[in-house]
C-alpha cells in the first residue's frame, strides 16, 4: 500500500512539469506579446512610443532572455510562492489571484458533492428499474443536462431567479465582502450565492455520471453472485446493498478523475457569464490581453487542482479496492 | 418394418433402412438460423442497431439535418447576410392557414412598427390587414450556388414587398431561420473534421503504444494523462486567443477544428491501447507475424478491424463535445467570427439578460444545438450496443 502511495504521489511531479511546459509553450506561441500590443496601442492612440521604457520593461520581466530561461524562472518561482508578475495589473500574480483560487476550489468541491447527491439515487434507480419509464425519463433528463450549453443555462437561470425570487445572482457573494477576511456575513453571503452556479455546472457532470453508474451497476447486477444471493432468498434490497452497491461506490470515486476537468472547465465558462469571483473572468481577460504570466499561472493552478483531485480519487480508490493496489505492485 | 419377430433365442437379422439418408440432417439449419449464422459482422450490427429505436430515430434525424448542408441556400428563405433594416429584432411571426375562416394556404400577418419613445424599444404589432402569402419554389435573394453558377431559387419566400421571419430577426434585421440553416454548415462540420483529426491521432498513438508497449507506451501514457488533466475550456481559450486577429475567418475555422481535434484524441488513444493489449496476444496475430507481416500490416489489416466498430461508437459520443466547444468559444468571442455563421456565433448575440427578457427568440439557435447533441448521444449509445453483435 505504502509502495503504491509513494509511487502515485511521485508520478505527479513529472505530470506537473510536462503540464507547465505545455502551458508555457502555448502562452509563448502567440506571434505577438504584451509589449508589442502595448506599443501598437500607444501608436494607435497617438502617443510617442517610449522605446527605452519598453526595453526596460522587457528586461525587467526577463523578455530579453531566451524562452527556456524564462520558463525555468517561472516554474522556479512556483517553489517559493512567486507566480510571476501581471503586466496589466502591475501586481504580483499572487495578489491578483487573492480569494479567487479558494473560491474556484470551493465551487468545484460543492459541484462534485451536488453531482453525487443527484447522480447517486438516480443511477441506482435506473439500474434496478432498467427500461422502465422512470429509467428512460431520468436518463433523458441527465442527457439534456449534457446537451444544454452551460452559458445559456446560466443566463436563463439568472433571468428567472431575478423574476421569481428577486435575486440578483451575479457573483459568488455580495461585492463588498470580496477579498475581505472571512466573517459570518461573508459565509452566509457565499452560501446564498453558491447554489445557482453549482446547479448549472453540476448538470453536465450529473448526466454523464448517471449514465456511467447505471452501466456499471447493470453489469454488476448480472453477475452470478447476485443471482445466487437472490436464489438463496436474500432480500432484494440487501442483495443490492451488500456487494453490487459497494462496487458502484468505487466507481463514484474513480469517476471524479474524469469529471473534475469538465467541472472546472464548465465552472470557468459559467463564471464568465455570472461574473463569479473565481478565476474564470480574470483568466479570459488575461488571455485576451496576453498577460502571459497571469494567464499561465491561472492555467497552472487549474491543472494542478485537477491533478490533485485525480490523485485524491486514486488514493481513495486504492484504500477501497485492494485489486488496484495489488495490480499496481504486480506490474513493477 | 412389420416383419414378424424372430423366434426366441434366434439371431436378429441385420436391418438396413431403405429411407433416403442425408448425412447433414443433424447440422441442417432452418432458413432463419442460416440467415443469422452466415450474416457478416456488419449485418449483425445493423440488426442489433435497428432494435434500439431511439438510436434509429436519432440517425434518421442526423441524416436529414446533414442533408440540408449542401443546399442551405435553397432551403433558407433569405440569404445569411440579407438585412431588413425596417425590421430590426422583429419577433417570430406565427404561421396561419385560415384568414377569417377562409383557407388561403400558409401565410403570415405583417407587422406595424412603432418606436416607443419612452424606452426606445422597437415595438411590433401584428397587423391583420397585411397578409403575406408564402410563395414556394420561388425566386428570391440571388446567391451563387457552390460558387459555380448564379441562382435565386428558394424553397419558400415571402411575397414581394412582404416579410417572413418564422423565428424572428436579429439586431441587423437578418432572418434567424435562414441564418440557422446556414449555421448548420459550420456547426455540424466542425465536429466531423475535428473528430477525423482526433481519430487519426488516437489510432496512431494508441496503436503504437498498445502494440509496442515499453518506453513509447510509457511516454504516451504520461502525455495522455497530462492532456487529460488540463481543463479543456481554458486551454481552448488560450489556444484560440493566440490565433492572430489578422487571420481570415476561414483560417480561424480550421484553426479551431485543429484545436478541438488536438485536445480530444486522448480518450480514443486510451481505448485503442487497451484493446490492443488484449488482442495482440491472440494466435492469429502471432501467425501473421510468423508469416512475415510487417507492423503496419498487422495493425491495420488484422488488429484494427477487430475493434473499429467500438472506435466508431466512442468517436460518435465525442462529437457533441466538439460542437459544444465551438459554441462556447464563439459565445465568448474567441471562436469563429462573423461573417462566418455558426450556431455559436449566433448565440454570441444572446449574451446578456436583456436578450432573455426582451428578445428571447435570439436564443433559438440553442434548439438545434441541443437536438443534435442529444441525437449524437443516442446514436452513440445505439452504436455502442451494436458494436459487439456476438453477445446478447
Amino acid at each position: 500500500m505504502l509502495n503504491y502511495l509513494v509511487r502515485r504521489v511521485l508520478i505527479i511531479i513529472p505530470t506537473l512539469l510536462v503540464t507547465s511546459a505545455l502551458i508555457f509553450t502555448v502562452m509563448s506561441l502567440s506571434p505577438t506579446d504584451y509589449f508589442s500590443n502595448l506599443e501598437a496601442e500607444m501608436q494607435a492612440s497617438g502617443e510617442k512610443v517610449d522605446t527605452a521604457r519598453i526595453d526596460f520593461l522587457k528586461k525587467e520581466y526577463g523578455f530579453d532572455k531566451p524562452p527556456v530561461v524564462r520558463y525555468f524562472n517561472w516554474i522556479g518561482g512556483f517553489l517559493h510562492g512567486d507566480f510571476g508578475y501581471s503586466f496589466e495589473y502591475q501586481l504580483p500574480v499572487r495578489d491578483v489571484v487573492g480569494d479567487r483560487l479558494y473560491l474556484t476550489m470551493l465551487l468545484s468541491f460543492a459541484t462534485i458533492i451536488f453531482t453525487w447527491l443527484i447522480a447517486f439515487p438516480i443511477g441506482i434507480y435506473s439500474a434496478t428499474h432498467q427500461y422502465s419509464w422512470g429509467d428512460y425519463g431520468l436518463t433523458t433528463l441527465g442527457l439534456l443536462g449534457l446537451a444544454i450549453p452551460h452559458f445559456l443555462l446560466a443566463l436563463v437561470f439568472m433571468y428567472f431567479a431575478n423574476i421569481w425570487f428577486g435575486l440578483s445572482i451575479g457573483g459568488l457573494m455580495d461585492p463588498h465582502y470580496f477579498n475581505q477576511p472571512m466573517s459570518w456575513g461573508k459565509f452566509t453571503s457565499i452560501l446564498s450565492h453558491l447554489w445557482i452556479p453549482v446547479i448549472i455546472i453540476g448538470t453536465a457532470g450529473t448526466g454523464s455520471m448517471i449514465r456511467a453508474v447505471r452501466a456499471n451497476l447493470l453489469e454488476e447486477l448480472q453477475k452470478q453472485y447476485v443471482t445466487t444471493a437472490r436464489a438463496k432468498g436474500l432480500h432484494p434490497f440487501r442483495a443490492l446493498m451488500k456487494y453490487p452497491f459497494r462496487m458502484s461506490l468505487n466507481f463514484f470515486i474513480s469517476d471524479i478523475g474524469s469529471i473534475l476537468p469538465a467541472i472546472i472547465s464548465g465552472g470557468e465558462l459559467v463564471a464568465i457569464v455570472l461574473s463569479l469571483q473565481t478565476t474564470g473572468p480574470l483568466l479570459i481577460r488575461a488571455l485576451q490581453s496576453q498577460d502571459m504570466y497571469l494567464a499561465g499561472s491561472f492555467l497552472m493552478f487549474l491543472s494542478t487542482l485537477t491533478v490533485l483531485g485525480v490523485l485524491v480519487s486514486d488514493i481513495a480508490l486504492a484504500f477501497l479496492d485492494p485489486r488496484i493496489r495489488m495490480q499496481g505492485g504486480a506490474t513493477k | 418394418m412389420n416383419a414378424p419377430l424372430p423366434p426366441a433365442g434366434a439371431q436378429i437379422p441385420h436391418y438396413i433402412s431403405e429411407a433416403a439418408f442425408d448425412i447433414h440432417s443433424v447440422a441442417k439449419l432452418t432458413p432463419e438460423q442460416e440467415r443469422l449464422y452466415f450474416a457478416s459482422q456488419w449485418r449483425l450490427m445493423w440488426w442489433k442497431f435497428k432494435r434500439h429505436r431511439l438510436a434509429l430515430a436519432a440517425s434518421v434525424f442526423l441524416l436529414f439535418i446533414y442533408a440540408t448542408i449542401p443546399i442551405s441556400e435553397f432551403l433558407a428563405p433569405y440569404n445569411d447576410a440579407t438585412r431588413n433594416t425596417d425590421f430590426i429584432r422583429a419577433p417570430p411571426q406565427a404561421m396561419h392557414l385560415f384568414h377569417q375562416g377562409k383557407l388561403i394556404g400558409p401565410f403570415v400577418y405583417g407587422y406595424d412598427y412603432h418606436l416607443n419613445m419612452d424606452n426606445l424599444k422597437r415595438e411590433y404589432a401584428v397587423d391583420r390587414d397585411k397578409l403575406y402569402r408564402l410563395r414556394f419554389f420561388c425566386h428570391g435573394d440571388p446567391y451563387r450556388f457552390w460558387g459555380l453558377f448564379d441562382a435565386d431559387l428558394h424553397l419558400a419566400c415571402p411575397p414581394h414587398e412582404g416579410i417572413f421571419f418564422a423565428l424572428g430577426s436579429d439586431r441587423l434585421g437578418r432572418d434567424l431561420l435562414s441564418r440557422m440553416i446556414y449555421g448548420a454548415r459550420i456547426s455540424l462540420t466542425i465536429g466531423l473534421i475535428g473528430i477525423s483529426i482526433s481519430f487519426c491521432l488516437g489510432i496512431t498513438i494508441g496503436g503504437l503504444a498498445g502494440y509496442y508497449g515499453g518506453l513509447f507506451d510509457l511516454l504516451s501514457q504520461r502525455l495522455i494523462e497530462v492532456i487529460h488533466s488540463i481543463p479543456h475550456i481554458p486551454i481552448f481559450l488560450a489556444l484560440a486567443a493566440i490565433m492572430p486577429a489578422s487571420w481570415s475567418p476561414i483560417l480561424v475555422y480550421f484553426g479551431i477544428t485543429l484545436i478541438l481535434g488536438m485536445m480530444d484524441w486522448t480518450g480514443l488513444a486510451r481505448a485503442v491501447r487497451a484493446k490492443l493489449f488484449s488482442l495482440r496476444e491472440e494466435d492469429y496475430v502471432l501467425a501473421a507475424q510468423l508469416m512475415g507481416a510487417r507492423t503496419p500490416r498487422v495493425l491495420l489489416s488484422h488488429l484494427i478491424p477487430g475493434f473499429i466498430s467500438h472506435l466508431i461508437a466512442s468517436a460518435t459520443i465525442t462529437i457533441p463535445a466538439m460542437i459544444l466547444g465551438e459554441t462556447a468559444l464563439s459565445f465568448l468571442g474567441l471562436g469563429l467570427r462573423p461573417p462566418i455563421v455558426s450556431w455559436g456565433v449566433m448565440l454570441n448575440e444572446a449574451q446578456n439578460m436583456n436578450v432573455v427578457a426582451l428578445y428571447p427568440w435570439l436564443m433559438f439557435p440553442v434548439v438545434p444545438v441541443i437536438l443534435v447533441i442529444l441525437a449524437f448521444n443516442f446514436l452513440g449509445d445505439g452504436l455502442r450496443d451494436a458494436a459487439d453483435p456476438y453477445t446478447a
